[in-house]
C-alpha cells in the first residue's frame, strides 16, 4: 500500500535529535506493551506480514501521530479484536466478557529463552529456482499494490544490480493477504544512489534494497 | 481492503489517536513528527496498557511472569554491548572476521548471539573507500540479538525518511562529515535481513584487548551513523 509508512525519500520530517544515555523503554508501559505484542504472537494467529498489514492500515494521521509504542497498542488492539482472542468490548472495559473460558497461554515465563533463541526464521528450506543471479541489471517493478508490499516506493521503476542472492524466503505480499508464502528467492539490489535521486546524489553513493523475486523484472 | 475493514481500523485508531493527541501537539510543536514524542506520552495510555494486560492475563492469553522475562531480555539480555563483542572479536581474529561475513549467523552464535529479529543476518564491513549505513524505511526493523531494541531515532520519521535520499547530512547531523572519495552505502531492511556494521578499527589501539576493545564499540558505529573512536572519551551512544 502507498501509505505514509513508506518514508524512504520524504524530507520535511525535521531534525533526527538522538537521546543520549537512551534508557530501552522510557515507561513501563512501553516495556509492556513490547512483551505482551511478543506473547500474543506466540498464539500463532496472524503472521508478520499480516501484522504490520495492520499497522500500515492504520489511519495515516494516526499512524505519524503515534510513537513506536503508541502504534503498537494501536495495532495490537486490531489485532486481538480480528482475530477474536478478545473483543472491542472486553479491550475497552479490560475485563473478560462473561462466561469466558481461561485459557492456558503458549508462552510462559519459562519458554521465553528458547522462544527468544529460536526466533522466527523466514527463509525456507524448498527447491525454489532463482530467476536472477549476481551481477545481473533488474528493474524493480512498477507495483502498487493497495495491500502489504516490502517494496518501497522509491525503488520501483528504477535500474539496480543484484549484488547477492540470499536464498528462499517467505513472500510477504501473499503472506500477509493469507494467501501462502509463496516461497522465493531475496537479493541484495544496489541502486546508484542517482538512479534513484538523481544529480542531487553523489556519484559514488548506492542504496542496497532486498528485494524478492516476484519485485524483480530483467533489464 | 473493503469499506468495512477500513470503518473498523478506524475506531481502533480514533481511541489510541485520542490518547495520543496532547503527544501530537508536542511533536507538531517540535517540528517534528514521530521523534521523541514519547517525553509527552499521555497518563492514558499507562492506564490503557495496564487494563489491557489484566485483561489478557485474566483471559489467560499472556503469562504475566512471562512479560517480566520479555521486559528483562529486551532491557538486559540483549543490547549493543552483544554487538560489540563481535566487532571487537572480528577486529584482534582475522579469521572469525572472515567467518563473520561469509557465515554471520553461524560466527555470531559462536559468542552465544542470535534469535529473535536476528535469524538471518548480514555484516557489511566499513573500509577506508566505503561507509555502510542500515535504516528500515518500512518500519523499524534492527537486529536485536547484537544491538537489542532500536533507539527512538532509528524509528523516527526523520531518520527513515532521509537516511535514503540524504545520508550524508543524515551523518553530518550524527557529527560524521564524509568525503565525496567515499562511497556511502545504504541498507534498506526491507526483507528479513537484519544487517550490522563491521566498523573500522580505529587507529593507535593495536596495544588493546579484545575486552578493552569491545568497550570502544558504540551501537551507533554499528549502525553506521557513527566511527569508532580510539578513546572511550569519545564514545556515546
Amino acid at each position: 500500500m502507498n501509505g505514509v509508512h513508506d518514508m524512504g525519500g520524504m524530507q520535511d520530517f525535521g531534525p533526527i535529535r538522538p537521546e543520549r544515555n537512551e534508557p530501552v523503554f522510557h515507561a513501563r508501559w512501553e516495556g509492556r506493551m513490547q512483551a505482551i505484542w511478543s506473547a500474543l504472537g506466540t498464539w500463532g494467529k496472524w503472521n508478520l506480514d499480516f501484522s504490520r498489514q495492520t499497522r500500515e492500515f492504520l489511519p495515516p494521521a494516526v499512524y505519524l501521530a503515534l510513537n513506536y509504542h503508541q502504534l503498537r497498542y494501536a495495532q495490537v488492539v486490531e489485532l486481538l479484536a480480528g482475530s477474536s482472542l478478545a473483543t472491542r468490548a472486553e479491550i475497552e472495559t479490560g475485563r473478560p466478557a462473561k462466561g469466558t473460558q481461561k485459557a492456558a497461554p503458549p508462552l510462559t515465563a519459562a519458554k521465553v529463552p528458547a522462544w527468544f533463541a529460536n526466533g522466527n526464521p523466514k527463509r525456507r528450506d524448498v527447491a525454489v529456482a532463482p530467476t536472477f543471479k549476481a551481477g545481473q541489471r533488474v528493474r524493480a517493478r512498477n507495483i502498487n499494490p493497495a495491500t502489504h508490499t516490502r517494496l518501497p516506493r522509491y525503488a520501483r521503476g528504477k535500474f539496480g544490480i543484484v549484488e547477492q542472492d540470499h536464498g528462499v524466503f517467505v513472500f510477504p505480499d501473499t503472506n500477509a493477504q493469507g494467501l501462502g508464502e509463496k516461497p522465493q528467492h531475496v537479493y541484495s539490489v544496489r541502486f546508484a544512489a542517482r538512479e534513484l535521486w538523481g544529480e542531487q546524489a553523489k556519484p559514488r553513493d548506492n542504496v542496497v534494497v532486498a528485494l524478492w523475486d516476484d519485485y524483480l523484472e530483467p533489464a | 481492503m473493503d469499506g468495512t475493514r477500513r470503518n473498523f481500523l478506524k475506531t481502533a485508531a480514533t481511541a489510541a489517536g485520542a490518547a495520543a493527541t496532547p503527544g501530537l501537539a508536542q511533536a507538531q510543536s517540535d517540528g517534528q513528527v514521530q521523534g521523541n514524542a514519547h517525553q509527552t506520552v499521555p497518563s492514558d495510555l499507562t492506564l490503557r496498557v495496564k487494563s489491557l494486560e489484566s485483561l489478557l492475563v485474566e483471559k489467560g492469553l499472556v503469562d504475566r511472569a512471562a512479560l517480566d522475562a520479555l521486559v528483562d531480555t529486551f532491557e538486559n539480555k540483549v543490547g549493543p554491548r552483544n554487538g560489540a563483542r563481535v566487532v571487537a572479536k572480528a577486529w584482534v581474529d582475522p579469521t572469525y572476521k572472515q567467518r563473520l561475513l561469509a557465515d554471520p549467523d553461524r560466527a555470531i552464535a559462536e559468542l552465544g548471539y542470535g534469535g529473535q529479529q536476528g535469524e538471518h543476518m548480514i555484516v557489511v564491513e566499513n573500509t577506508p573507500a566505503v561507509h555502510n549505513m542500515i535504516v528500515c524505511t518500512l518500519c523499524s526493523c534492527y537486529p536485536w540479538p547484537v544491538l537489542g531494541l532500536p533507539p527512538v531515532w532509528y524509528k523516527s520519521a526523520p531518520y527513515r525518511s532521509r537516511s535514503v535520499i540524504d545520508p550524508r547530512g543524515v551523518l553530518r547531523e550524527f557529527g560524521l562529515e564524509l568525503s565525496d572519495d567515499v562511497e556511502v552505502r545504504v541498507w534498506d531492511s526491507t526483507a528479513e535481513l537484519r544487517y550490522l556494521v563491521l566498523p573500522e578499527r580505529p587507529a593507535g589501539t593495536e596495544g588493546l584487548s579484545e575486552d578493552a576493545l569491545a568497550e570502544l564499540v558504540t551501537r551507533d558505529a554499528m549502525v553506521g551513523v557513527a566511527k569508532v573512536l580510539p578513546s572511550k572519551q569519545g564514545a556515546k551512544g
